[in-house]
């Protein structure tokens, strides 16, 4: 039998000669079974820590399992077949390699270069379109000028301008002037942060929280054993509204791990699997506190978006390949939002992300309305959204985007407005539609 | 008779210049800096036209947009729109506006577009 050219596939051949099943492998190397399943569908890369752990539970040497150049080049032509667009003979990759590895070189590197070019669009467009501090800024800047301009334009346009006036004007001018500066370095020292990745100080709160768990990895388990640990992080945010709002959230994520703790929960995912419903009825709580709990259990890899009524995304914890946009409005057709119509009812669906690469994802949805003010108080909606691994190969799946504007689904019926990404045939398409095909 | 025009704009020094530009063109001028009173204050004054920042505190121009045109003492009232960004303007078609203007935008359009509005 001729060796498989990608580690992941190696890995699984090892595996079935040994006779060992996925959980066996993944509790010897200390990863979780379905990001073994990833690693062994060439949906992950391997590190070389994981690999030789890998290596260590299948009884053989790294070498053995790792890839050259030449495997690392057909996994990168296989996720650019997986393009929408592609519709390459993906089963005679390895021979085109073999045949033509210059030109395969190319294909890969320029699909690369497109991945590191859409990811920028994004999130450009996603800043550009809806981060609320840079629409006000932008705002205020175009306002200062709108008042420079007519005040200026009537200064010079020759007319009889009344000494009173001609004075406040000149003082007008000079305060504008002022604010300008203020407005531009406030614009500068913004987007210095936000490249840097560091919104916190100038962000929106909603980003504090956001920065401060991507930057622990969303990794806490002091939730269980070390809380004041995490209290002083959120006291050390950078702004008022941000310590408020990741107090809020801490203060729930406390209540959750008292009803979850981190051990007991990952023990019953491994004996029950993931089933909010049944989880919750096991630890006697809601269904969304099992939500919050699962997105944060270390090496699951699980992703969760929270929403309220209006869809308004309240918290996420992203995966890779299926993007929740930070500040627009996400993908209508998300389950997530399937289950905001339906509370209290468990929504199932596999969906395919269409974005850079395909996809396919299981989803987990549910709804839980409240009334925090008592029974004549408002009711306050919530929406979570499990994201889960999914082996590539299962059935058929729903397509789906982020967001519309950087979502290249043709002919959605969902499609609020042209994506940026699609070809300009089909964005003035789009902008034309007011009800579009379904696919 | 007087022309009468009400601006609502929170930037002072924007109003500034239109007070200027629109007295000097006949018009009398009063100013609102926030959109909260809007209705009371639009049927306090009868104005007969509106000039109404987008962007606002508290409430923004497309909302009280959105009132004036579902009532009936102000669904005719003449209406010109500053906007500061460009798909703002679609949105100000589709609530009623009657023209649009947007920021920076030279005097002259905004004294003939305010003539182009009042009565005759």
């Amino acid at each position: 039998m001729a060796i498989p050219a990608l580690t992941g596939s190696r890995v699984r051949d090892r595996r079935l000669v040994l006779g060992l099943r996925q959980s066996e492998v993944a509790e010897a190397a200390g990863i979780s079974a379905s990001y073994l399943n990833l690693i062994e569908h060439n949906r992950r890369r391997v590190g070389p820590d994981v690999l030789s752990r890998l290596a260590t539970a299948l009884r053989t040497e790294v070498g053995v399992l790792a890839e050259g150049a030449e495997g690392l080049l057909v996994a990168d032509l296989r996720e650019a077949a997986e393009r929408p667009d592609g519709g390459a003979e993906v089963d005679r990759v390895e021979d085109f390699v073999g045949r033509f590895p210059g030109w395969a070189g190319l294909v890969a590197a320029q699909h690369r270069r497109i991945g590191r070019l859409e990811r920028t669009v994004e999130a450009l467009s996603d800043r550009m379109a809806h981060d609320p501090h840079l629409s006000a800024t932008l705002h205020e800047v175009i306002s200062v000028i709108s008042a420079v301009r007519s005040t200026a334009a009537i200064l010079a346009d020759g007319d009889e301008v009344p000494p009173e006036w001609r004075a406040r004007f000149h003082a007008n001018l000079h305060d504008d002037a002022e604010r300008l500066v203020i407005g531009a370095e406030a614009l500068v020292a913004y987007l210095d942060a936000t490249d840097r990745g560091d919104a916190g100080g100038s962000g929106t709160a909603l980003d504090e929280l956001d920065g401060w768990l991507e930057a622990r990895d969303w990794s806490l388990p002091e939730l269980d054993d070390a809380p004041e640990v995490l209290q002083a992080e959120v006291a050390g945010l950078a702004t008022e509204a941000g310590r408020t709002l990741a107090g809020a959230w801490l203060a729930r994520a406390l209540r959750d791990a008292a009803l979850l703790p981190l051990a007991a929960l990952d023990l019953a995912v491994d004996e029950d699997g993931v089933d909010p419903v049944r989880l919750a009825r096991r630890f006697g709580c809601g269904v969304l506190p099992v939500f919050r709990r699962l997105a944060l259990l270390p090496r699951r890899g699980f992703g969760l978006v929270v929403c309220d009524a209006s869809g308004a995304i309240l918290f996420r914890r992203p995966v890779p390949d299926f993007p929740v946009p930070r500040y627009g409005s996400a993908c209508a057709l998300w389950p997530l939002f399937t289950a905001l119509g339906r509370p209290m009812t468990p929504v199932e669906e596999v969906v395919e992300m269409r974005g850079r690469s395909v996809r396919r994802v299981r989803t987990l949805a549910f709804c839980e309305p409240h009334h925090p003010s008592g029974f004549g108080g408002p009711q306050v909606v919530e929406a979570a959204m499990l994201i889960l691994p999914l082996d590539q190969a299962a059935g058929s799946a729903r397509p789906v985007g982020a967001s519309c504007r950087i979502c290249p689904v043709p002919g959605c019926p969902a499609r609020r407005e042209p994506s940026i990404l699609s070809e300009p045939d089909e964005a003035a398409r789009a902008a034309g539609q007011t009800v579009l095909r379904s696919r | 008779m007087t022309r009468h025009v009400l601006v609502i704009e929170d930037e002072p020094n924007i109003v500034e210049a239109i007070r200027f530009l629109l007295t000097r063109d006949g018009w009398e001028v009063t100013a609102l800096g926030d959109g909260v009173t809007a209705e009371a204050e639009i049927a306090r004054l009868r104005p007969d036209v509106l000039i109404l920042d987008v962007m606002l505190p508290g409430r923004s121009g497309f909302e009280i947009l959105a009132a004036l045109r579902a009532a009936a003492a102000t669904v005719a009232l003449p209406v010109l729109m500053l906007t500061a960004k460009g798909r703002d303007r679609a949105e100000a078609e589709r609530l009623g506006a009657n023209r649009f203007l947007s920021k920076p935008f030279s005097n002259a359009e905004i004294v003939a577009l305010v003539r182009d509005l009042g009565p005759a």
